[in-house]
């Protein structure tokens, strides 16, 4: 169950463990309809610094390594802008989507 | 990438076992609060959740959001629920694995203190983290006896706000004599995760008390969430310290400079309808549990 | 080993063999013993388990909880005011499906208080899932530990072993204890499938939406219907190891009898004495006794009763606003049966310990046989008016 991003199937019982045990992984949920506001990096002035990184809720931002600016998954991100509120150069711009 | 390994431009651990997807609302302090506590512990670890926030941003069955195995027990028994778990898989030989509770702080504050006092009483291996925002936000805001004096709730309406202080929580598992107790914010994740590691590092009964801002319930937008976080430790609201034995106390932000609360209360909605003799009366609090809390630092200095 | 033991001490012993891995507690009168002689055991190594003194029953039982999801067989006692703050934590045993044996000392509920027997305890815990075995001596709570723990880990659904207080729980009975090798060839270690590993990660208990819910009652509904099948089997298994015979019900002297007395626990271990006494008066008379009251004998109760002429059951507990719960089942029982059944009556006797005596069974037998049909659903042994 390592962040499976299928859908898991059940007809009935019969597929059904005896306890609600879970069978997959929430990544199977995409929360990109949530967001109102969409952040988007300004690649040539992020330092790199990776805060947006680290205090966003929803683990929706990528780290790659540390040469290259983060990368925000749309398919997750809720658009709270807790990242662009965080940034310490202000490149992370909260557009309407 | 090893996991737990930081990068060098990183100062948390790199890895993810919080999936993203959870149900969490926007900007929410608890899940900020649970990446990175499971950052630290990894996948060697059991959790229970009482209900709570988390019961629900978790995800329905038949899915999950924490990667690790977790038992959603009932309200008041976070605690004990771990201990079990601890002492079966002890039974077992499995004494490797870090068993954990994981709860809000109405779960902990108020129905949970029972089972908490008992496991930490007995001094189980186990480790507690409240998340504390402050009130029943998964029922809807409802007051808890964590929710701060002249707050908002649906049950403390603004003509009737809340008439008692936060309970000391962290007070009360101190005067345990547990091996080890903190506060945390979110705000902070290294300070958080300093003392994750030194949990995860202790034998016996470990309670850590995390900040965690809820949008939602405070009335406040959701990007502001670390930095409400951030300013209820520079305005000493939270103030960030550790407790050894019960008895030997740290604290772990100490400025020259304190901010005023109101910069910290005008922020959120749920304090809208106070005055400025309120912020006074809040202040005042703040210096003479600041002194209190001082008093005890010099204690066993 | 034979050994005269307390009807208390007798559920210790069955935890012993049964190598419990984890016991959780809280003290009640009369429940202590049990966990006294338990604690005693672990301390002397006797018994390699880890005991954890809880500060409530309601976090002894969610700590039972903790242990067998991750699986260690855990043990849980208790006893009437203790059952009713476990309550939540009994569903929530049930619904998650986990083998725990818990022994309940049958104690009324207060106020007032009341330290003495009878089961308005656990069978308020009717409707949560677990299977309940009422016990009529020592020996019998012995063996139905180890039992409980071969058929709820087949069925994993939790067993509560019920011995009524002080008639059982305080009285001391011959009791062969059986070599703990012996109980291994019956009872294998616990082995759980889906279960809180490091290894396969799970959550349990997650919220299930009207989509799915039912279904997973439907399933535990499926258990209790596979557990008579297996209480069944189970015991005969049992009988084969350890020579004692064990089933859903118990029958005694009903070869050719037209009346048949209904009891459970003690009451029925009394009335025993009565039917001898009857029979040998020329009263065509013979005993029934419930012995598993969840899953609902329902088959063994119909085949015993039916073409009888008249059904006396007694009940040491009552639904207030309807009748004896015993007896309420038994009727339920037969309303679908074609056939002659039997004039059903029901006497609430002993409640809060009063002494259910053989003359007090003889005046209720009677009672029922001088009358027709019962006039209502409750015939009251001996209250004062």
């Amino acid at each position: 169950m390592k962040h499976d991003k299928k859908k898991v199937e059940i007809k009935g019982a019969s597929d059904m463990p005896d306890m609600p045990a879970s069978l997959g992984s929430m990544a199977s949920n995409k929360t990109a309809s949530w967001r109102n506001l969409r952040p988007e990096i300004d690649e040539s002035k992020c330092i790199k610094c990776f805060i947006c990184w680290k205090f966003c809720p929803d683990a929706a931002i990528a780290f790659i390594d540390e040469n290259t600016p983060p990368k925000i998954n749309y398919d997750y991100c809720k658009g709270c802008g807790i990242c662009a509120a965080e940034c310490p150069k202000k490149c992370i711009e909260m557009v309407e989507e | 990438m090893v996991r737990g390994e930081t990068m060098s431009k990183l100062t948390i651990p790199q890895e993810e076992i919080m999936s993203s997807g959870h149900l969490g609302c926007q900007g929410c302090g608890a899940t900020i609060a649970m990446r990175y506590m499971l950052k630290v512990f990894g996948r060697k670890t059991m959790l229970t959740f009482p209900a709570c926030c988390w019961s629900v941003i978790d995800g329905p069955w038949p899915y999950s959001a924490v990667s690790v195995p977790l038992f959603h027990t009932a309200f008041e028994t976070a605690a004990i629920a771990a201990s079990g778990i601890r002492s079966g898989l002890d039974a077992l030989g499995k004494k490797d694995i870090n068993v954990i509770a994981w709860a809000g702080d109405g779960g902990t504050f108020d129905i949970g203190i029972q089972a908490i006092s008992g496991a930490a009483e007995r001094n189980d291996n186990i480790l507690y983290i409240v998340y504390d925002n402050e009130a029943y936000m998964n029922t809807g805001i409802q007051r808890s006896s964590a929710t701060p004096w002249g707050a908002w709730t649906t049950t403390t309406p603004v003509n009737n706000p809340k008439s008692r202080p936060k309970k000391d929580f962290v007070e009360i598992i101190a005067a345990h004599r547990v091996p080890y107790t903190a506060t945390a914010s979110i705000a902070y994740p290294e300070d958080f995760i300093k003392k994750l590691e030194k949990a995860k590092n202790t034998e016996g009964f470990k309670l850590i008390h995390v900040f965690a801002p809820c949008p939602t319930g405070w009335k406040m937008p959701p990007d502001l969430t670390v930095k409400i976080a951030r300013l209820a430790v520079q305005t000493r609201i939270f103030p960030v310290y550790e407790v050894e034995n019960g008895v030997s106390y740290k604290l772990n932000f100490n400025p020259k400079k304190f901010v005023p609360v109101d910069e910290y209360l005008k922020l959120q909605g749920r304090f809208r309808h106070l005055k400025e003799k309120d912020y006074r009366f809040i202040q005042e609090n703040v210096e003479y549990e600041w002194k209190f809390l001082n008093r005890k630092v010099e204690t066993f200095k | 080993m034979e050994k005269v033991v307390l009807g208390n001490h007798a559920v210790s012993y069955g935890v012993l063999v049964s190598r419990v891995q984890t016991i959780s507690a809280y003290p009640i009168t009369p429940q202590t013993l049990i966990v006294e002689r338990l604690s005693e055991m672990v301390a002397d190594g006797e018994l390699d388990a880890i005991f954890t003194k809880v500060e409530s029953e309601h976090s002894a039982l969610a700590s039972a909880i903790g242990s067998s999801s991750v699986g260690a067989r855990a043990f849980t006692a208790t006893s009437s005011q203790g059952l009713a703050l476990m309550h939540e934590m009994i569903h929530w045993a049930s619904g998650a499906r986990l083998p725990i044996v818990l022994a309940n000392v049958n104690r009324a509920m207060a106020p007032g208080w009341n330290i003495w027997t009878d089961q308005n305890d656990s069978l308020s815990c009717r409707d949560t899932g677990w299977m309940q075995i009422y016990c009529q001596n020592n020996q019998e709570v012995l063996d139905s530990i180890i039992m409980g723990y071969k058929v709820s880990e087949q069925v994993l659904l939790p067993t509560m072993v019920c011995l009524d207080a002080f008639v059982l729980s305080h009285t001391a009975e011959n009791v062969d204890i059986p070599e703990v090798k012996l109980v291994d060839k019956y009872l294998p270690p616990y082995k759980l499938e889906i279960k809180m590993d490091i290894d396969d990660p799970h959550s349990f208990g997650a919220l299930s939406s009207p989509e799915n819910y039912m279904e997973f009652r439907y399933k535990m509904q499926e258990a209790m219907d596979k557990a008579e099948d297996i209480i069944i089997k189970e015991g005969k298994e049992f009988e084969k190891i350890f020579g004692r015979k064990y089933g859903m019900v118990e029958e005694y002297r009903t070869e050719g009898a037209e009346i048949i007395l209904v009891a459970t626990a003690t009451i029925a271990s009394t009335a025993k004495a009565s039917i001898d006494s009857l029979r040998a008066k020329g009263i065509n008379i013979g005993l029934l006794r419930l012995r598993v009251f969840r899953p609902f004998p329902v088959k063994d109760v119909v085949r015993v009763l039916l073409n009888k002429k008249k059904a006396i059951v007694i009940d040491r507990n009552i639904s207030y606003g309807k009748s004896g719960i015993f007896f309420d089942e038994i009727k339920g029982a037969f309303y679908n049966i074609e056939g002659d059944k039997p004039k059903i009556f029901g006497y609430i006797a002993g409640l809060g310990g009063r002494d259910v005596t053989p003359e007090a069974i003889s005046d209720m037998v009677d009672d029922a046989m001088r009358k027709d049909k019962p006039e209502k659903d409750i015939i009251w042994s001996g209250v004062k008016l």
